[in-house]
């Protein structure tokens, strides 16, 4: 009881308080029964949970700890006509699994944001933005990418279809303790270098599999420096470097964002909440499994070059030659990944052409994303080998917000379309897909084989990144572009 | 789910490292309502490549896939275990997986097995030639030339597996501790309580 209540005297770090918070069982092997406090629920990966539910007769727990948003498979062109009537969704299969979420969520007395509502968005920056996703919470959602709500001290992770029953059935899941990973950065980050550089070099630094098994905290002053949206945006990559969830500890910055947000606390509740919240910190004394430091004045733009979230190289540097790398298994694969990015070693990054520009997805889609994209565009115009640009604002609200500060015009203007919020062009299982041999400079989080479609070459970059290349078309050093940048 | 216990066969010597969701299983087929009949996306872009060794007679209807490290990272769909499934895979054999997917292999009766890469390289021989068996219950992995390669696995999920247990089944059971702690963290932290609809 008194470990269930977060008032156990050994010195404890963040992701163990979180946890022991959350206990409801423990098992005489190891494996705890963990309470869920907050679900995201989409279109993918929840019809065959509602189907299971159904099947076995069963109801959703708690209703009031779910919300149910599309975003993955919704187009971003407009969603009415003229006269305000819902456009249909022209893919079949899509149509067919979206209206099981629109159905299933009020089947199941489950709060939905529908499609065309203006609060609409991304899962995971409707969460946040909503206040519905909290300090000190357990949020789970049947997509890696939960970790992004890690930024705002929370232990959120994603989940397979299987445990999305589970969590609708018994709002609790089981679960083994994870290893912790401490990734420490400290210092002022360089003009022109932002929370996606981090988060890359984070990746380029500890792997693709670093964090395999553990929880990362990331600490410094760097990352004490870094707004929300930042801090959202480095936990959201925490999967791409292997670690199911990360962590950012709560502290003033986070309330002043949560504060007033529709489902956050308030009153009484609110101060109440936040004298909580800021006891989530890691104790001094309290130790983690591994730890990792970065001098955040190392860090340059960063690009990828290869089809692993680790093959990343400043954008100063060139494409690597897979025989510099010591282990055989990397080498192999740094030769397939050349050849399906159509690379050769040596080459200059800035010397890659792009066909394609990608400033959207759940790692870079929230407000701040798109004025530093929006500051790089400012007065100009894409290059003329950029085919197809667009931007996508993580959610309706984002949209309504960038609209107020005259941001799609500067898009509109440079040559960019301005689109509906929705995953879009991430992951290629909606219509807005790069094309087969194509390049792309893209602000999401994965540049794996056919990610954003078949074919498709992807380089991850931040949003000022693409940007610069969307006005020079070729992958750019946002750094030399003067002006705001 | 069926109790799972031996699995014995053939084996696809893979071997790749870092194989993603996206390769096992792309996105245009998740916008099933079902979990089944995914094995014909699965490896979809490599079935793609001529003499792939997903397509090879000699290893058709193998039950046992050998992978490199960090196999099935990314997405955190389960359709890549249900593609696996579908494609009659009862076992994968590498020396890491991500999280994400381990757990949804283990909630479809597919064994994922960790071995170090000395013992990945030697499996990847004897598949190009013989049958690989692997024993959930004694927690080993015997080829036919005496080789006995020893893997962990958390006994909660052995136990799972071996029972074929409805694990949605056995936690509806604990209702009377989840209410407790329901009753416990309304008391604790009344400002969580308004969740969606605050």
């Amino acid at each position: 009881m008194l470990k269930a209540l977060g008032m156990a005297s050994r010195p404890r770090t963040l992701y163990e308080k979180i946890w022991d918070a959350h206990v409801v069982d423990q098992r005489a092997d190891g494996t705890c029964l963990v309470f869920i406090d907050r679900h995201l629920v989409h279109e993918v990966t929840s019809p065959q949970a509602f189907e299971g539910l159904r099947v076995a007769g069963r109801k959703v727990r708690r209703p009031d700890l779910t919300l149910a948003v599309p975003d993955h498979n919704l187009p971003t062109t407009p969603r009415k006509d003229a006269a305000g009537n819902r456009l249909p969704i022209a893919d079949p299969e899509s149509a067919q699994q979206l209206a099981a979420l629109e159905q299933n969520a009020p089947a199941f007395g489950i709060r939905y944001i529908g499609a065309t509502d203006r609060e609409q968005g991304i899962v995971h920056v409707v969460g946040p933005e909503q206040g519905f996703s909290l300090p000190g919470t357990t949020i789970v959602c049947g997509d890696s990418h939960t970790a992004c709500h890690g930024g705002l001290g929370a232990l959120a992770f994603g989940i397979g279809t299987s445990e999305v029953e589970h969590v609708l059935a018994t709002q609790t899941l089981l679960l083994t303790p994870s290893k912790t990973m401490e990734v420490r950065v400290e210092g002022a980050l360089g003009p022109g270098v932002t929370a996606k550089d981090l988060a890359l070099e984070i990746i380029r630094r500890i792997g693709a599999a670093g964090g395999t098994g553990h929880v990362i905290e990331y600490t410094g002053s760097t990352i004490r420096a870094l707004s929300v949206e930042g801090r959202l945006t480095v936990s959201n990559m925490s999967i791409e470097g292997g670690a199911r969830a990360g962590l950012i500890a709560p502290d003033d910055v986070t309330f002043a964002y949560l504060k007033g947000r529709p489902m956050a606390p308030k009153g009484a509740d609110w101060d109440a909440a936040v004298s909580y919240w800021r006891t989530l910190v890691t104790d001094p004394g309290a130790t983690y499994d591994r730890t990792v430091l970065i001098d955040a004045a190392e860090i340059a733009p960063n690009v990828t070059w290869g089809t692993s979230p680790e093959d990343v190289v400043p954008i100063t540097g060139v494409v690597p030659d897979p025989m510099d790398f010591a282990d055989p298994s990397k080498q192999e694969a740094a030769r397939k990944s050349l050849a399906y990015m159509g690379l050769e070693p040596g080459m200059r990054m800035q010397d890659v052409a792009v066909e394609n520009i990608f400033i959207g997805s759940c790692t870079n889609s929230r407000i701040e994303d798109l004025r530093a994209a929006a500051a790089v565009l400012k007065g100009r115009k894409k290059a003329p080998g950029v085919k197809w640009a667009i931007v996508v604002p993580g959610s309706g609200l984002v949209k309504e917000q960038a609209e107020a500060e005259g941001l799609d015009r500067v898009f509109k203007d440079a040559g960019l379309e301005w689109r509906e919020p929705g995953c879009s062009a991430c992951l290629g299982m909606n219509p807005d897909k790069v094309p087969p041999g194509e390049r792309s400079a893209s602000t999401s989080n994965r540049n794996f084989v056919g990610r954003q479609g078949p074919g498709a070459r992807t380089h991850l970059v931040s949003p000022a990144m693409a940007a610069a290349a969307a006005v020079t078309g070729r992958l750019s050093d946002v750094r030399e572009m003067g002006g705001d940048a | 789910m069926d109790p799972v216990n031996h699995v014995e066969g053939k084996a696809y010597p893979f071997g790749r490292k870092n194989v993603d969701t996206d390769v096992i299983i792309p996105a245009h087929w998740l916008k099933t309502i079902s979990r089944i009949g995914l094995g014909r996306g699965a490896f979809e872009a490599l079935r793609a490549e001529p003499g792939n060794l997903f397509d090879d007679p000699a290893y058709a209807g193998s039950p046992i896939l050998i992978a490199g490290d960090n196999f099935g990272c990314g997405s955190s769909r389960e359709h890549a275990a249900w593609a696996l499934g579908d494609m009659g895979i009862k076992a994968v054999i590498a020396p890491s997986f991500s999280d994400i997917f381990s757990g949804n292999a283990f909630k479809n009766g597919i064994l994922t097995v960790v071995l170090p890469q000395e013992a990945i390289d030697r499996l990847m021989e004897v598949a190009k030639t013989d049958e690989i068996h692997v024993d959930l219950e004694n927690q080993t992995v015997t080829t036919p030339f005496q080789d006995r390669f020893s893997f962990e696995i958390d006994p909660f999920r052995k136990q799972c597996l071996m029972g074929g247990l409805d694990e949605i089944g056995m936690t509806m059971a604990m209702d009377a501790q989840i209410s407790n702690y329901e009753q416990r963290a309304a008391a604790a932290w009344p400002w969580q309580a308004g969740g969606a609809n605050a």
